[in-house]
C-alpha cells in the first residue's frame, strides 16, 4: 500500500497526466476530473480490492463511476493500476479507439458503460444486494456528482439501498458545487444534499474530497450495521490548476497552448516541492 | 372487479378453432410464471426483479414459494432495470418483470446502456404487452416497445404466440444470457405448435405452407392469422402460409425472403403501431431482396386508440380472423386488377 507520501505524489502526476490525455485528445471533461482525482486515487490504491489479475474475480469490490464524464480521471487512474499500458490513454476518442470518452467495459478495469447520469447507483444497488445474496463480502462503490444528483433514477435506488440495508454500498459525491450551467444550487438546487441521504435512511460522512488522509479514514472505516453510506467529499472543480479551479467554463474546457503549459508548470513545481520532501 | 373480458375469438373463430382442433391454453403470463419458478427452484441464481409488479407478473406464487429470490423495488422501473442489470454484471440470471407500457418508456435508457450497452445479460419481461390493458387506455398500452428497442443494439427481441413459445422463449433467455426482450400478453391464447415443435431463437415457425397469401404474424395475433388462413383456404380456396415471427431481433430474414418470393401476397401483423414493428422490418427485408410482392402491414394505426376491451381493439383495426381474410381478400382482387 502506497504511504501519504506516495498517495499525495500520484495525485499530482494523475492531474499532470488527465490534462495530457485531454490536450491530446482534444476533447474532455477537465474540471470534473480534476475535482474527483484524488478520491480515485484512495480508493484504487488503498481501497478497492481489485487488480488486473482479479478483475473478474466474482467476489471483487465494485467502483462504478456514475459521473462518467470524468473518465479521464478514471483511465489515468487504471492505467496506473496496470489494468493497462498508458500510452494507450493517447487513443483517448480517436477513431476506432476503446477508449470512448465515456466510460466502457471495452477498457479493462472499467465495471459498467455509464456516461447518462443517474444510472451509476441502481446498477450499484444490484451489485451490492447480490453480493449479499451471495455473502461475498464485496463492496461496491459509486461515484455521483453533485449536478447528476437532480435525475430522479438516484433516489429511487437510494430509497431502495436503504430498504434492502445495503452497509456493502457506498456512494460518494464529488460535491464541486459547478454544473455546466453554473452553481448546482442556483440551475436547481438540491441542498441540502446530506440531510437528503440521512432522511433516505443512510448513514452520511462529510470530508474534504481533496485530502487523501481524511478520504483514507472515511472509506476504511466499517459501515454503519444495516445502512449504505453516503460520502459527501466537498471538492473544487478544476483542482490544482489556479485558473481552473471553482469557474464553471473548465467543465468540458480544453486548455489552449499557453494554458496547457502554464497548467502543467504549476503541477510540476508541486511535483518537485512534494518530491524534495522526504517520503 | 372489472367485468369479464370480452374473448379475442369471436363464435365463428371459435368455431374454426375447434375445426382446427386448436385448444385454449392459459395466458402466456402463467406460463411465463411457472416456467420461470421452475428453473428458479433448481437455481438460487435464478432471481425476478419486480416493480410492484408481481401480482400483475402472475409472480405471487413465486414470491411465496422463494422470497429470497425475488427483488421488489416497487413503483420504480429505472430502478427496475438498473438493479437488474447491477445483479446480472455480478452473476445472477436475471428477469425483470413490468408492464411493457413502463418498462419500455420509462426506463428505456437504463435498457439501452445499462442492459443492452454495457451487456449485463437482463430478461426484460413486458407484461400485458400491446393493448392486454384495453380500455385502460393509451398510458398502459405498449404499441411503442418494439420499434424502440429494435432501435438498440445488442438486444434480442421475441414475442411468443402461444404458451410452447412462451416456455421456449424464458428457457431460452435464462440459458442464452444475452440481453432480451420477453413480450407477452395477459389474455389465454390458442396452443398453435405441435409437441415435436423445435423452438430456436432467430427462427421463424412456419405453421401453414400455402403459396398464394403469407401471413408474416408475431405474438398473440399469430392464432388469428391461422384462423383467416383456414377460413380463405375454405371459402375462397386461397392457399395461405402461416409463419409465427417469436423473433422480432434477429429476425427470421430468409424465411421472410422465401414467402415474399414464393407467395404474391404478404400480410404482417402484429400488436404493435405500424410504425416501426414487425412489419416495416419485413418491408426492409423484402425490399432489400428485391422481391416485390403485394405487402399490407396490419397493426394498430398511428391514431389515437379507439377505446375498448383488447377485444374490441383487435376486432376494429382488423386483427381478428374476418378482418385478416377480408384484407386478404382485397390485396388478392386488387392484384388480379393490376395484372
Amino acid at each position: 500500500m502506497p504511504s501519504d507520501h506516495e498517495l499525495a505524489l500520484k495525485s499530482l502526476r494523475y492531474r499532470r497526466r488527465i490534462l495530457q490525455a485531454i490536450k491530446h485528445a482534444g476533447a474532455g471533461h477537465t474540471g470534473g476530473s480534476l475535482s474527483c482525482i484524488d478520491i480515485l486515487n484512495v480508493l484504487y490504491n488503498r481501497i478497492l480490492r481489485i487488480t488486473p489479475t482479479t478483475a473478474k474475480d466474482p467476489a471483487r469490490d465494485r467502483y462504478v463511476q456514475s459521473k462518467g464524464h470524468s473518465v479521464e480521471a478514471l483511465f489515468v487512474v487504471l492505467a496506473d493500476r496496470g489494468f493497462f499500458a498508458d500510452e494507450e490513454l493517447d487513443t483517448l476518442c480517436q477513431y476506432r479507439s476503446h477508449f470512448v470518452g465515456h466510460p466502457t467495459r471495452k477498457v479493462p478495469g472499467v465495471e459498467q458503460n455509464t456516461g447518462a447520469l443517474g444510472h451509476g447507483l441502481p446498477l450499484c444497488v444490484g451489485t451490492a444486494l447480490a453480493a449479499k445474496m451471495d455473502d461475498s463480502g464485496s463492496r461496491t462503490f459509486t461515484l455521483l456528482g453533485d449536478g447528476e444528483l437532480a435525475e430522479g433514477s438516484n433516489w429511487e435506488a437510494a430509497m431502495c439501498a436503504a430498504h434492502y440495508r445495503l452497509d456493502n454500498l457506498t456512494a460518494i459525491v464529488d460535491y464541486n458545487t459547478l454544473q455546466i450551467t453554473g452553481r448546482t444550487r442556483d440551475v436547481c438546487s438540491n441542498e441540502p444534499i446530506d440531510a437528503k441521504f440521512a432522511a433516505f435512511g443512510w448513514a452520511v460522512r462529510v470530508v474534504d474530497g481533496h485530502n487523501l488522509a481524511q478520504l483514507t479514514t472515511v472509506l476504511s472505516s466499517a459501515a454503519e450495521v444495516g445502512k449504505p453510506t453516503a460520502i459527501i467529499a466537498r471538492t473544487v472543480k478544476g483542482r490544482g490548476v489556479s485558473f481552473m479551479e471553482d469557474v464553471g467554463k473548465w467543465h468540458h474546457g480544453v486548455p489552449n497552448d499557453v494554458e496547457f503549459a502554464q497548467a502543467l508548470r504549476e503541477i510540476d513545481a508541486q511535483l518537485v516541492a512534494m518530491e524534495r520532501i522526504p517520503a | 372487479m372489472s367485468a369479464p373480458a370480452r374473448s379475442l375469438f369471436s363464435p365463428a373463430a371459435a368455431r374454426r378453432a375447434n375445426q382446427l382442433g386448436l385448444k385454449l391454453g392459459r395466458p402466456n403470463l402463467e406460463e411465463f410464471a411457472d416456467t420461470l419458478l421452475g428453473l428458479a427452484r433448481a437455481d438460487r441464481n435464478v432471481i425476478a426483479v419486480t416493480s410492484d409488479s408481481r401480482g400483475s407478473g402472475k409472480l405471487g406464487p413465486f414470491g411465496q414459494a422463494l422470497p429470497a429470490q425475488i427483488v421488489e423495488v416497487g413503483i420504480a422501473e429505472q430502478n427496475l432495470v438498473g438493479v437488474a442489470a447491477g445483479l446480472a454484471s455480478a452473476g445472477k440470471t436475471v428477469f425483470a418483470v413490468s408492464p411493457a407500457c413502463f418498462l419500455t418508456a420509462r426506463s428505456l435508457e437504463q435498457i439501452k446502456n445499462d442492459v443492452a450497452y454495457s451487456d449485463n445479460p437482463v430478461a426484460l419481461v413486458g407484461i400485458s404487452a400491446g393493448v392486454s390493458y384495453g380500455a385502460l387506455g393509451t398510458t398502459h398500452h405498449s404499441l411503442h416497445d418494439l420499434a424502440a428497442l429494435r432501435a438498440i443494439n445488442n438486444l434480442e427481441i421475441i414475442v411468443p404466440a402461444d404458451n410452447f413459445e412462451t416456455r421456449e422463449a424464458v428457457l431460452a433467455a435464462a440459458r442464452l444470457g444475452r440481453p432480451v426482450y420477453l413480450r407477452f400478453g395477459k389474455a389465454p391464447v390458442y396452443t398453435l405448435h405441435r409437441p415435436d415443435a423445435v423452438f430456436e431463437v432467430g427462427r421463424a415457425l412456419t405453421l401453414r405452407e400455402g403459396c398464394d397469401v403469407a401471413f408474416l404474424a408475431t405474438g398473440e395475433t399469430v392464432a388469428h392469422a391461422v384462423l383467416a388462413a383456414a377460413e380463405l383456404a375454405e371459402q375462397d380456396g386461397v392457399s395461405c402460409r402461416v409463419i409465427s415471427l417469436p423473433t422480432i431481433k434477429p429476425l427470421d430474414t430468409a424465411c421472410i425472403r422465401r414467402a415474399a418470393t414464393e407467395c404474391s401476397v404478404v400480410i404482417t401483423v402484429e400488436e404493435h403501431m405500424v410504425n416501426g414493428g414487425l412489419g416495416e422490418a419485413c418491408a426492409g427485408v423484402i425490399l432489400q431482396a428485391g422481391a416485390r410482392p403485394v405487402f399490407k402491414i396490419v397493426g394498430i394505426p398511428d391514431e389515437y386508440t379507439v377505446t375498448g376491451s383488447q377485444a374490441d381493439i383487435f376486432a376494429h383495426y382488423g386483427i381478428s380472423m374476418e378482418g385478416l381474410a377480408a384484407t386478404a381478400r382485397a390485396l388478392l382482387e386488387s392484384r388480379s386488377a393490376s395484372v
